[in-house]
């Protein structure tokens, strides 16, 4: 079993119980797992009414907190007043979402998870995308950051932000997943929800320089083979790169979804390797040192490894596998009534395209082919929705994924057969959704 | 310009048209650069930029400060600056276990420890200074590092009481799992 607050991933920390203290307050006003496929917004409306007002009062002004509070009063009283008859809003600077809208990140004392069951498409928005951090999210000056570039290199240079900027610039959509990210699933099935199990990987619109155009700057040596990373966090987190196998597609990354990084992504620079595990895109880039060997950080020997049956470690496993799940409904939910219902999910794969995602809903004996959003994007996520008339009879529901390698997502039992119980890291079997009579979702193993 | 594209070859007009811009954005593109490939941004590294950052130490010891550490002296470290998050002994946590699991990773409760797990010992001196203690990473000095280590190893069973530890002995203590690491095999599960 894994413990709680000490999972896979699982660096603990002495500030644990501080944060834990936080973890609480923060959930007491929103609980992420009082949800249900039916909107209710009146419950959280209540519950946040007061914060929302005070927030709003500092933006806005009395007059324009007024009418919002008519509005809400109108929300969680007897009559729903017409939005036709009052003046709206005025315009913001800086924009918020809807009062009503309560998706929020699952937060342990060093990582937050995606709410991936409340969101649509493909994009995570900044403010829901997963965290992880090994020390805290710093906070740093985009004026004073600089990139050391050096070690077996022609040319050891330093980079501002703003000379980064300066090079030509490249977009892209990418997912980035935490290797750790579904681990509980290697052992018992205790946790219950999308969120919890699934909730550490997301997908940006990141832009920044390639790779390969700051390093062509510097000129890398024949001999240099790879590459240490390391952030300028309280961990100063590091991981060697073995560059031949990633430089089409890395970045040095200072935009998120249109506008500069979050802290907790990194701000104000990070590393984008597209398709590998999340912890090798380092966050706060500070420095790259081209080495001929591996530098063995602990990320990469002690803990970042996936351990085999045999009691020997994998090491360097970059790759993310195809992957999928299905989002809705997922496990904490309540079906409301027998009838239509769209099936719909997400699918990845760190080696490039899906190609094909299946969904079971009749515990695996039978798969049928799902539709695909367009564009399907290599090494993002993807979204597939399948529709499905649900008789009201208990069943257990699936999706499996197939990428463009032909790599097909093997079920739990497969994955366990070759890795044991104990790697983990890298988890990518198939989920499966049990849905009861009354219409509960649950997380099972089949 | 737009009466080009109005014929009813206007599509073929088109494909040459926007094949000559093509052409002449992707010339413009490559004298953008001074033809190999270099923008001549940023500014040359000096040895003090450098040094400052350069905290990495490799398995060959490469990197390594002057310094020296004993055991006795590491156990006073380890007392005062990571007892309260691994345990008196190291053993008892609640942060990662740094001693024993010896003979474990085969089993079903595998417990890695330094003594168990880590590959290289001089890792340590690498992730000991750039990130603990926790509450003060890179503070502490190099002869404090070198006998925290030597305790570590000592309270593993690696090296014997009398050890010192300094840029010299580190890179040679062989971990007892050195071996114990291979490559990426994936895609590893068998495909219907």
């Amino acid at each position: 079993m894994v413990e709680e607050g000490k999972t896979v991933d699982g660096n603990d920390t002495p500030q644990k119980e501080q944060m834990m203290k936080q973890e609480d307050q923060h959930d007491s006003a929103v609980p992420p797992s009082k949800r249900n496929l039916e909107a209710t917004p009146s419950f959280s409306a209540v519950v946040n009414r007061r914060a929302v007002l005070k927030g709003a009062a500092l933006l806005l002004g009395t007059a324009a907190v007024q009418a919002i509070a008519q509005r809400l009063s109108a929300e969680t009283g007897p009559a729903f007043e017409d939005p036709t008859k009052v003046p709206g809003g005025p315009a913001t600077p800086y924009g918020h979402r809807a009062a009503f809208e309560r998706a929020e990140r699952l937060v342990k004392p060093n990582r937050s998870r995606t709410p991936l069951h409340l969101l649509h498409g493909v994009v995570t928005p900044s403010a829901l995308h997963f965290e992880r951090h090994h020390n805290g999210v710093p906070m740093i000056d985009p004026a004073r950051h600089r990139l050391l570039i050096h070690g077996l290199v022609d040319r050891p240079m330093v980079f501002t932000l703003a000379d980064l900027m300066r090079f030509p610039s490249v977009s892209r959509l990418a997912f980035i997943e935490c290797s750790g990210n579904s681990g509980s699933e290697w052992q018992d099935h205790g946790k219950k929800t999308l969120q919890d199990i699934h909730g550490l990987t997301s997908t940006s619109e990141w832009t920044g320089v390639p790779l390969a155009v700051v390093l062509r700057e510097v000129g890398v040596k024949p001999e240099a083979v790879w590459m240490l990373a390391e952030g300028s966090d309280a961990a100063a987190m590091t991981r060697s790169i073995p560059i031949a196998h990633i430089l089409d597609e890395a970045l040095i990354c200072y935009g998120q979804n249109g506008e500069a990084l979050r802290p907790e992504q990194g701000y104000p620079l990070r590393l984008l390797l597209p398709g590998w595990e999340g912890n090798a895109n380092i966050k706060w880039l500070r420095r790259l040192k081209l080495g001929a060997k591996p530098f063995m950080t602990r990320e990469e020997t002690a803990r970042y490894t996936d351990l085999m049956p045999d009691g020997t470690a994998r090491q360097f496993t970059m790759v993310m596998e195809a992957k999928s799940m299905i989002t809705s409904p997922s496990g904490g939910d309540r079906i409301q009534q027998p009838g239509f219902l769209e099936i719909r999910g997400l699918a990845w794969s760190g080696r490039g395209r899906v190609v094909r995602v299946d969904v079971s809903t009749d515990r695996g004996r039978q798969w049928a082919a799902t539709q695909i959003q367009e564009p399907v994007l290599p090494r993002c996520h993807t979204r597939f929705r399948f529709p499905w008339r649900w008789d009201g009879q208990e069943t257990i529901i699936q999706s499996r994924c197939i990428d463009e390698t032909g790599y097909v997502q093997p079920t739990r039992q497969e994955l366990i057969a070759v890795r044991g119980t104990n790697s983990y890291y890298h988890y990518n079997a198939i989920q499966s959704w049990k849905i009861l009579r009354d219409g509960h979702v649950q997380n099972v193993h089949v | 310009m737009s009466k080009m594209f109005t014929s009813s070859s206007g599509a073929y007009g088109f494909i040459v048209g926007t094949g000559i811009v093509m052409s002449l954005l992707w010339a413009l593109s490559v004298m953008a650069d001074d033809g190999e490939g270099m923008y001549h941004i940023g500014r040359p590294a000096t040895n003090a930029d450098i040094q400052v950052w350069d905290i990495a130490i490799s398995p060959t010891g490469e990197g390594l400060p002057p310094g020296q550490g004993t055991v006795s002296r590491g156990a006073d470290v380890y007392v005062a600056k990571c007892a309260g998050c691994h345990g008196p002994t190291g053993t008892e946590g609640p942060m990662t276990k740094l001693v024993g699991g010896e003979r474990t990773l085969a089993t079903d409760k595998p417990i890695k420890t330094i003594g168990s797990y880590w590959p290289y010992a001089t890792t340590l001196f690498d992730y000991i200074y750039r990130a603990m203690p926790y509450t003060a990473p890179q503070s502490l000095t190099p002869d404090e590092i070198y006998s925290v280590i030597a305790w570590l190893l000592h309270r593993n069973g690696i090296v014997p009481e009398d050890t010192v530890i300094d840029a010299n002995t580190l890179p040679r203590i062989h971990m007892p799992n050195q071996e114990g690491f291979v490559s990426d095999p994936r895609p590893d599960v068998a495909q219907p």
